[in-house]
């Protein structure tokens, strides 16, 4: 029968599928752009201090900005061809630098929680359905629930009074000890000292529905007929938990993972702010009080195509682990 | 004992429900037994039992003996990590739905695989070999690239190929088939049935049929025990069998089965049926079968008929065995 | 047959029926007590009743707990004016009061002297209105599109498609900020932007529902009894569309307080109302001291969520019945 598609010929399918999505998101925040109040010769007129009319008039000519809706769109694209997302008013750099210097501290954040949301929900989930219907699966079922109630940035905040206030064993924000020479080893143990609490707080939410997800398909799993093909062949129980059962119930798991990414974007902003972590997250958050629709806009463009880009890579990990999709 | 399993006063109990009631049989080396009733009958079960994979809500009683080199054992009697050691080493199994039973995520050289890195104490390249000799016996074509394949780039004769050699791959004394070749074409049934005779010779296996197809056990087994609501009420060759049911149900098994011993095929009357079903004319009392026999009597109703042994090597658990057999050739001696 | 269809009611009238078959000839078997399929009629079936999900969901014990505490926030919600008729932003006592200080304000009083028990009562309301109105809003976009994009296939499928997948992709709570920083922050803004965030996940799964639906017999009956499209989608298609809908609706309102709350924590919310989330943001500087302007206002969130996701819980058993072993 078939043979499954070659790695390169997969991205290359997931590229082509793309490309209307970008550009759908392209003109959606040039629209946005649109909609702010104040242009860019406000901006410039701003740093200046005061303008009059007339060079309000002529510094509008000069940028462009009289031209109708779909000139602006050709140069805005063009722009971004050249990797030109505009400037900051008050951070006096292009808006992309800006967002590259931010963009590792939030990368990192993000893939620590996730990788600690989905070990410890697959691992509570597993808990969870090997007491299916008993108390423990009960109790820890409400706890889960409850995981998925809390808002990010108030259990933030209580993870900080509690650990840092009260106990005094973590810090209460930043990424780093500030004037410290540390470097190598110690540096990498310092920063994660920093990044315990955010990271669990930014976690918890999906901890919880990694869990139910994991529960709910070893649970449907374990009554498949492979199984019971494989406990006939005498394989140990570790084994057939480990071989057949959790690695098929990863397929769903990664697929929901995946499609957080972009979600816990949204939560890496408040809970950036609440632990001055500096990221995508808290700069957007200083962006909205200064209302630099630059900054604001380049992010939500950026952080889409994150998103774009790591759906790509879950789709490619998918293949990899069900032989079933790609096949034709 | 010379038997290579002998089931005895087998009893599997779901709470107030006995879907299968004091069964005892026995297979020899080499051969081929074939379990044949109806849904509901308790095959499926015993077959369970048997490999000792029942639910954790069932309750077994009696014994499963089985004869390893190290001596008898019961599978019953054992802890779960002792019975699994047994699965796949000396007693396997065979599943009906082949395009289910195997992993999806998982290569079938690998899953084969998996067998031998249970039981077996080979290198990686000795079972790569293993594999593939697998393969070949029971007649994968191109074993060496389909060695990689997934399970959903086969189809369902060769799924249950891989599934019969996932089975053998340990030489087991007793393979089971339960309905293994039901949800297969017939061409391919033929085939599959064909290839479990060929193992048994090639590799001195004893195979269990569980069908409930009476072609199947016509043509393929050397000796039937017929179950019917759980209980043993018949066993004997095929011969036997045909030429002359002694219990009423299998009388009306063969009646309602398209093959006629008379030489009639179903052109030529139209198909009897017995009317009911198990769970709708499950007797409290007596002798399970009474409600939906017709040749039943006061006794019948009271007690349970006790398999006994009648004319030599058959059993039958009926208090008038044979007589619907007798009636009907009264019948066509008049006619 | 699905619910509620008209043809369902249409062919229950009993013109519709069969004939009864003659009955089948006798046949000689004697002491024959078992009833069997041909002699024996079919059973009077009861008339299927709507009620057995209510009731099924009502013995939930979760579910009943999540209702009474939803309900007991709707009253403060709604009775706010009349227990509190005193605007929560004044300053009515000693700034600082600790919960239990002061029986005048039982839960305290924040930096400015405000009630704190007021704030909370009152925030109920700006919390649930956000919350119901954006999910309605939500769902009534995201049904029609789910809808159309299912029911028709071909290009309006995909185009639906694409539009579903841009609004996905965009990170939901960095467009919500970003709308509602632009459009400048108040009850509608923010009702409408978590609307635009919120639909697409409605609209994947009515489609989802639509397609696997229009291949059953009874859309083609209907088709070929005459019923128009508009009929067909409404008064067919959807009643039998609703079960998932309705499950997603309720962790929808949960999510839907959860990003009001955020929004007011960053000073993005109405800054004309009190909210729990602008009350945990007013208390963040005195988290050392004062932590109860902090604590209280976010067990409030995460009650109420949590009573909202109960519910959704006890819905997705009653309406999704699946085996012992799955259930809590």
């Amino acid at each position: 029968m078939a043979q499954r598609k070659s790695v390169p010929r997969q991205i290359w399918r997931i590229f082509l599928h793309a490309i209307p999505t970008v550009l759908g998101i392209v003109v959606l925040n040039f629209l946005l752009l649109q909609l702010a109040p104040g242009d860019a010769a406000d901006v410039i007129a701003a740093e200046a201090g005061s303008a009059t009319e007339e060079t309000m008039a002529a510094l509008r000519r000069s940028m462009g900005l009289d031209l109708s809706v779909l000139e602006q769109l050709k140069t805005y694209l063009l722009h971004l061809a050249q990797l030109d997302l505009g400037h900051s008013p008050r951070y006096a750099m292009p808006v992309l630098d800006l967002i590259m210097q931010r963009l590792p501290g939030t990368l990192i954040l993000m893939a620590t929680a996730l990788g600690l949301a989905v070990v410890l929900g697959v691992a509570l989930g597993a808990v969870m359905s090997s007491f299916a219907g008993r108390i423990p699966d009960r109790l820890l079922s409400v706890l889960s629930l409850l995981f998925y109630s809390i808002p990010g940035f108030w259990i933030g905040l209580m993870l900080i009074l509690l650990f840092s206030v009260k106990l005094g064993w973590l810090p209460s924000g930043g990424s780093g000890t500030i004037g410290s020479s540390l470097t190598g080893w110690a540096a990498v143990l310092d920063n994660a000292r920093y990044m315990i609490l955010p990271a669990m707080s930014l976690s918890l939410f999906y901890v919880a529905i990694y869990a139910r997800l994991t529960r709910a398909a070893m649970l449907e799993i374990r009554n498949q007929d492979y199984v019971r093909t494989a406990r006939a062949k005498g394989l140990s129980p570790l084994r057939i938990t480990l071989s057949h059962i959790l690695r098929n119930a990863l397929i769903p798991v990664t697929t929901m993972a995946g499609m957080h990414f972009g979600n816990m974007l949204g939560g890496a902003v408040v809970v950036e702010t609440v632990f001055s972590w500096p990221g995508l997250g808290r700069l957007a958050f200083e962006a909205v009080m200064a209302r630099d629709f630059n900054v604001l806009l380049g992010i939500l463009l950026l952080s889409s195509l994150v998103v774009i880009v790591v759906n790509g890579l879950v789709d490619l990990l998918q293949s990899r682990l069900d032989p079933r999709i790609g096949a034709n | 004992m010379s038997a290579v399993l002998a089931v005895e006063n087998l009893s599997v109990a779901f709470g107030p429900a006995r879907p299968v009631e004091r069964v005892s049989f026995h297979v020899n080396p080499r051969e081929t037994l074939a379990i044949v009733g109806e849904s509901g009958s308790g095959k499926s079960l015993t077959a369970l039992s048997m490999m000792g994979l029942l639910p954790r809500n069932a309750r077994a009683s009696g014994q499963i003996l089985i004869r390893t080199p190290r001596g008898r054992v019961d599978m019953l009697a054992l802890p779960e990590r002792r019975r699994r050691l047994l699965r796949g080493k000396q007693i396997a199994m065979v599943f009906q739905e082949p395009m289910t039973s195997l992993n999806p995520v998982h290569t079938i050289g690998r899953q084969i695989e998996e067998t031998l890195i249970a039981h077996e104490d080979l290198d990686r390249a000795a079972r790569r070999a293993r594999v593939r000799e697998l393969m070949n016996l029971v007649r994968i074509p191109d074993a060496a690239r389909r060695i990689d394949d997934y399970p959903h780039q086969l189809s369902g004769g060769m799924r249950q190929r891989v599934m019969i050699a996932m089975a053998v791959a340990c030489r087991p004394r007793i393979l089971i088939a339960d309905e293994a070749t039901t949800a297969l074409d017939v061409t391919i049934q033929a085939q599959i049935l064909q290839l479990l005779d060929n193992l048994r010779r090639e590799l001195d296996v004893a195979v269990v049929l569980i069908t409930h197809d009476l072609g199947v056990v016509s043509q393929w087994a050397d000796r039937v025990v017929v179950m019917y609501a759980g209980l043993h009420v018949e066993e004997a060759t095929p011969a036997q069998l045909f030429a002359d049911p002694l219990h009423p149900y299998s009388h009306g098994l063969l009646a309602a089965s398209p093959r006629n011993a008379e030489g009639l095929t179903y052109r030529d009357a139209p198909l009897a049926e017995i009317p009911g079903s198990i769970a709708s004319a499950r007797a409290e009392a007596g002798c399970p079968f009474r409600p939906r026999c017709p040749a039943a009597r006061e006794v019948c109703g009271a007690v349970v008929p006790p398999p006994v042994a009648y004319r030599g090597d058959r059993l039958v658990a009926c208090h008038f065995p044979g007589i619907l057999t007798e009636e009907a050739r009264h019948v066509a001696a008049f006619a | 047959m699905p619910a509620d269809s008209t043809l369902h009611k249409a062919l229950a009238t009993p013109a519709a029926r069969n004939a009864p078959q003659s009955p089948a000839p006798q046949p000689e078997w004697r002491h024959i007590h078992a009833p069997d399929a041909r002699s024996a009629t079919t059973a009077h079936l009861p008339p299927r009743q709507g009620y057995a999900e209510l009731k099924l969901f009502l013995r939930n014990p979760n579910a009943i707990f999540g209702i009474v505490v939803l309900l007991a926030m709707a009253i403060c919600a709604l009775t706010a004016p009349l227990l509190f008729p005193r605007d929560p932003l004044a300053m009515v006592g000693r700034p600082f009061l600790w919960p239990g200080q002061d029986p005048a304000f039982p839960l305290g009083t924040d930096s400015m002297g405000r009630d704190v028990l007021a704030g909370l009562v009152h925030g109920a309301r700006i919390s649930l209105y956000v919350g119901v109105a954006a999910t309605a809003l939500g769902l009534g976009v995201g049904i029609v599109v789910g809808a159309l994009a299912g029911y028709f296939g071909g290009v309006t499928d995909r185009v639906l498609s694409r539009l579903i997948e841009i609004f996905q992709t965009l990170p939901s709570f960095v467009l919500v900020v970003v709308l509602v920083a632009i459009l400048g922050p108040n009850a509608t803004t923010i009702t409408l932007s978590i609307a635009i965030v919120t639909w697409p996940t409605v609209a994947r799964l009515t489609r989802a529902e639509f397609r696997s639906l229009r291949q059953n017999d009874f859309v083609t009956a209907a088709r070929s009894l005459g019923f128009g499209h508009g009929h067909i989608i409404f008064r067919e298609i959807l009643p039998n569309a609703l079960p998932p809908i309705i499950v997603t609706s309720s962790v929808m309102v949960a999510g839907a307080i959860l990003m009001e709350s955020a929004l007011s924590f960053m000073g993005l919310g109405d800054p004309n109302v009190v909210s729990w989330g602008s009350m945990i943001g007013g208390g963040r500087e005195m988290i050392r001291t004062a932590w109860y302007l902090t604590a209280l206002p976010g067990l409030a969130i995460v009650v109420t969520v949590l009573a909202l996701n109960l519910i959704g819980d006890g819905l997705n058993d009653a309406l999704n019945p699946r085996f012992s072993e799955d259930r809590l």
